[in-house]
């Protein structure tokens, strides 16, 4: 593309990128291969606890009446201090993602904190998930696939807890932005509940992990919500946590949520801001 | 693969499907916005595929408050059975190691449904055009061999021009070069319509030069065209085709404007 003083810009699209006319072409052996193990190690794989992992071979899908699954920081830490704190919760499982953007923590397996899942002492039938890692477009499809195999879908209810940045949430009222945080829904044609707050209005739309489940219990008819919470703070912060809170309610004889939880939990969870990035504290 | 929306599967055949090539500036999904807008056309089924990046949103075409909260996902097919048209709608870009995959997956779908005849809607970078393209309508079709028997009356008629065959190496001057097909931004385009010829699939290409920005022109003049040869929207005299805009064409270009900004 020529511009008015003469010189010569690459234009390209929003929408595709370059044809790759060399897809076609016959790849030798060792570009296979290397491709191959690439899209291995990019696998998602899921480890259960021994009895769990027995049950499923077995045929057996794990019995669940309610899945919630917690999705970014903010959501993934609203579980832990009003819901997971009551210590009535066992770890059942993680699921491990490599991707270009996991990065190796020495010391801790970070794969295994990034993605775990819990379920309920009392009422083994309720289960959690919280995912704090980033899980790449080409992973989604598969992560959901993989994670909804184990789950039996008879009657169950799929709730997930999202967060997202209030500049990705288009309105032509501007000041709708200045009372984040806030919530915006959207379900399955199957979910008969009542959404806790307004649904997502148009032109938004959900991305990501929460789009995939969404798309997976859509056309498999799984009774589905996602809550969307826009946040105009990138970090973990408190005031966002509890706008998750009425999410819950419905589900408040399966999950209790403690509704004042105490300073000390809260601290634990909301750390402050790391020293390398207090460019904009 | 196709899971259909409703206990009983819907039936194709016979039918002309139309689809969109994600491309330069959106335009083919664009006017499939259009075309299941207008006519009011129902999701019969959905295309449930990894090879689609996940997307979510509510309803794109809600006319009302009631309709409004009803999920769609990235490929959904639609119908209008009266005229005997279905449509798949494409929301999201084609995972980039998966894109032989996807047209593998549309083109047994295409051959399993028993469709009569397939339309892409597509585009391609207009700045890329050579001498000959940049004169006269932007418009440029492909069409199979044997959707050619059916329909050359047809195309002769609308007076369309074939898209153009480029040499292989531009620059080289050399009389015997190798023509070869190019649709630079087409994104499935090229190898949806080799597929077809190779397949004996009746498949049409309709695209149209553009670039990136504002591109509901654009969308309009391909239906428009479209339009022409299908005869979608039943407009005796000569007056301009009625095209109803979806309401999730809203705010394209980014939220309201905060006046205390100036």
């Amino acid at each position: 593309m020529a511009t008015f003083f003469g010189e010569v810009l690459s234009a390209y699209s929003r929408a595709v990128e370059e044809e790759e006319d060399d897809e076609d072409l016959e790849e030798n052996e060792e570009d296979e291969q290397i491709r191959r193990e690439l899209e291995e190690k990019r696998e998602v794989h899921l480890h259960w606890r021994p009895e769990v992992s027995e049950s499923l071979r077995s045929g057996n899908k794990l019995q669940c009446s309610d899945f919630v699954l917690a999705v970014g920081h903010n959501a993934a830490r609203f579980l832990s201090v009003y819901v997971l704190t009551s210590a009535n919760w066992d770890t059942v499982g993680h699921a491990s993602v490599w991707n270009e953007r996991s990065r190796a923590v020495t010391g801790q397996t970070n794969e295994e904190s990034a993605c775990i899942f819990y379920r309920h002492k009392d009422n083994p039938s309720v289960v959690i998930c919280q995912v704090t890692c980033y899980i790449a477009e080409d992973q989604l499809f598969q992560w959901t696939e993989k994670v909804f195999d184990c789950l039996q879908h008879r009657e169950l209810n799929v709730t997930v807890l999202s967060d997202s940045s209030v500049a990705d949430y288009k309105t032509a009222d501007y000041l709708c932005t200045s009372s984040a945080p806030f919530l915006r829904s959207i379900h399955t044609g199957t979910f008969s509940g009542q959404p806790v707050c307004q649904a997502l209005e148009q032109p938004n739309i959900i991305t990501g992990l929460p789009a995939a489940v969404l798309n997976h219990c859509q056309v498999h008819r799984i009774a589905t919500v996602v809550y969307q919470c826009y946040s105009d703070v990138i970090g973990p912060d408190s005031v966002t946590m509890e706008t998750y809170k009425p999410a819950l309610t419905k589900l408040g004889k399966s999950i209790q949520v403690d509704c004042s939880p105490s300073t000390d939990i809260l601290r634990k969870f909301v750390k402050t801001t790391d020293i390398q990035s207090n460019l904009y504290i | 693969m196709f899971i259909a929306a409703d206990k009983s599967p819907p039936s194709f055949k016979d039918f002309t499907l139309v689809m969109p090539a994600v491309a330069v500036g959106n335009v083919g999904q664009l006017a499939v916005d259009l075309i299941v807008s207008t006519l009011n056309m129902n999701r019969v089924g959905y295309i449930h595929t990894d090879c689609l990046i996940p997307m979510a949103g509510n309803n794109p075409y809600a006319t009302c408050k009631e309709d409004a909260e009803e999920m769609h996902t990235p490929g959904e097919v639609y119908t209008a059975p009266e005229l005997k048209l279905a449509v798949l709608q494409i929301r999201a870009p084609i995972i980039q190691t998966k894109s032989k995959k996807f047209r593998q997956l549309i083109m047994s779908w295409i051959k399993a449904s028993g469709f009569s005849r397939t339309v892409v809607l597509s585009s391609s970078h207009a700045y890329q055009r050579d001498d000959r393209q940049m004169e006269g309508v932007p418009l440029r079709y492909l069409i199979t061999p044997s959707l050619l028997k059916v329909s050359a009356d047809a195309l002769k008629e609308l007076g369309w021009r074939e898209m153009e065959r480029v040499p292989a190496f531009p620059g080289l001057t050399d009389a015997n070069m190798e023509q070869r097909l190019c649709i630079p931004g087409g994104g499935i385009t090229k190898g949806l319509y080799t597929d077809s010829c190779s397949e004996d699939l009746p498949l049409a290409v309709l695209l149209l030069f553009c670039s990136e920005g504002d591109n509901i022109p654009d969308a309009f003049t391909l239906v428009n065209h479209l339009n022409d040869w299908l005869h979608l929207l039943d407009n005796p005299g000569q007056e301009p085709n009625k095209w109803k805009i979806p309401t999730s064409w809203s705010l394209l270009f980014g939220s309201g404007i905060p006046p205390a900004l100036f």
